[in-house]
């Protein structure tokens, strides 16, 4: 049951990437253009996704548990620090560059786009030269602060 | 409001209900770059979310593929070495910064999470000056 819900919970948030119009990085661009020729799609997509979010993540909240997990799952740090600025910072200077973000890149991989083919596995690869740097410093801990 | 202004609204209440589906079946938050670093750091059957969540990411894409749907076009201006530069960026920043679009910027913000809040306006930020300095200094290509 488990897997099969967050199954169809990914199927739904794709198909409200592609209908926001998330996978066509022109429309991300065009959003984060704000000097020029600014297109704010975007700013509805976030709106609406938030806005449906923050109404009812209270109410699910006052149940025990979810429904086939023991506990939620839910970050606790609270901690802005230089990590959090910096990383966000470099994530939003390859959103800007390429137009894509982890998710609508997947789902553009799905359809075989070879943007897509070439951004994802450049993005792992980040992701794992992320994991190479950690385990040169100072063990992490599992970090219960990410929100992915 | 224009129809492209009401759709986009509709996808993003799409993507707000399928994150809340996630959250009251499963406890997760639906971060996407967190499940893909989950993945690539550890081998358990914990994953077994991650595996499903992100299959039907891609599974959409290839269902709109194969229905002949219109799922992607490519950026112009952008080369091969510049969409290498942004994954990595991508990839490595999100780790850093432990969050993207989706887990920042949708449940972070929904949460109301000051921590996410500060993490989405960075990034926006660094997306836009990103953008300003590609049209107006580099012709519009990278």
């Amino acid at each position: 049951m488990r897997s099969l819900s967050a199954f169809a919970a990914g199927l739904l948030f794709a198909l409200g990437l592609w209908l926001g119009g998330m996978t066509f990085p022109a429309n991300i661009v065009g959003f984060l253009d704000f000097f020029g020729e600014w297109k704010p799609a975007l700013a509805f997509v976030m709106a609406g996704a938030v806005g449906v979010y923050a109404a009812l993540y209270p109410l699910v909240l006052k149940r025990r548990a979810p429904l086939f997990e023991p506990d939620f799952d839910v970050p606790s740090a609270a901690a802005v620090d230089i990590r959090l600025l910096a990383g966000a910072a470099a994530f939003g200077v390859g959103w800007g560059i390429g137009g894509f973000c982890p998710g609508p890149s997947l789902v553009a991989l799905g359809a075989g786009a070879r943007d897509a083919i070439v951004f994802v596995s450049s993005m792992c690869a980040g992701i794992w030269l992320h994991r190479l740097a950690l385990r040169g410093g100072a063990p992490q801990e599992e970090s219960s602060g990410s929100c992915g | 409001m224009s129809l492209e202004y009401l759709r986009a609204f509709e996808g993003g209440v799409l993507i707000g209900l399928a994150s809340i589906f996630l959250l009251i079946a499963d406890g997760k938050i639906a971060g996407i770059s967190g499940m893909i670093g989950g993945l690539l750091r550890t081998q358990t059957r914990l994953n077994g979310w991650r595996y499903a969540f992100l299959g039907g990411l891609l599974a959409v894409g290839l269902a709109l593929r194969l229905s002949g749907r219109i799922v992607f076009t490519p950026l112009p201006g952008r080369s091969l070495g510049a969409l290498i530069a942004a994954g990595l960026l991508v990839g490595f920043g999100t780790q850093v910064g432990s969050g993207c679009t989706s887990g920042h910027g949708v449940c972070g913000i929904g949460r109301l999470s000051a921590r996410s809040l500060v993490a989405t306006l960075t990034f926006l930020l660094a997306g836009a000056a990103t953008v300003f300095v590609i049209r107006r200094f580099l012709g519009g290509s990278l």
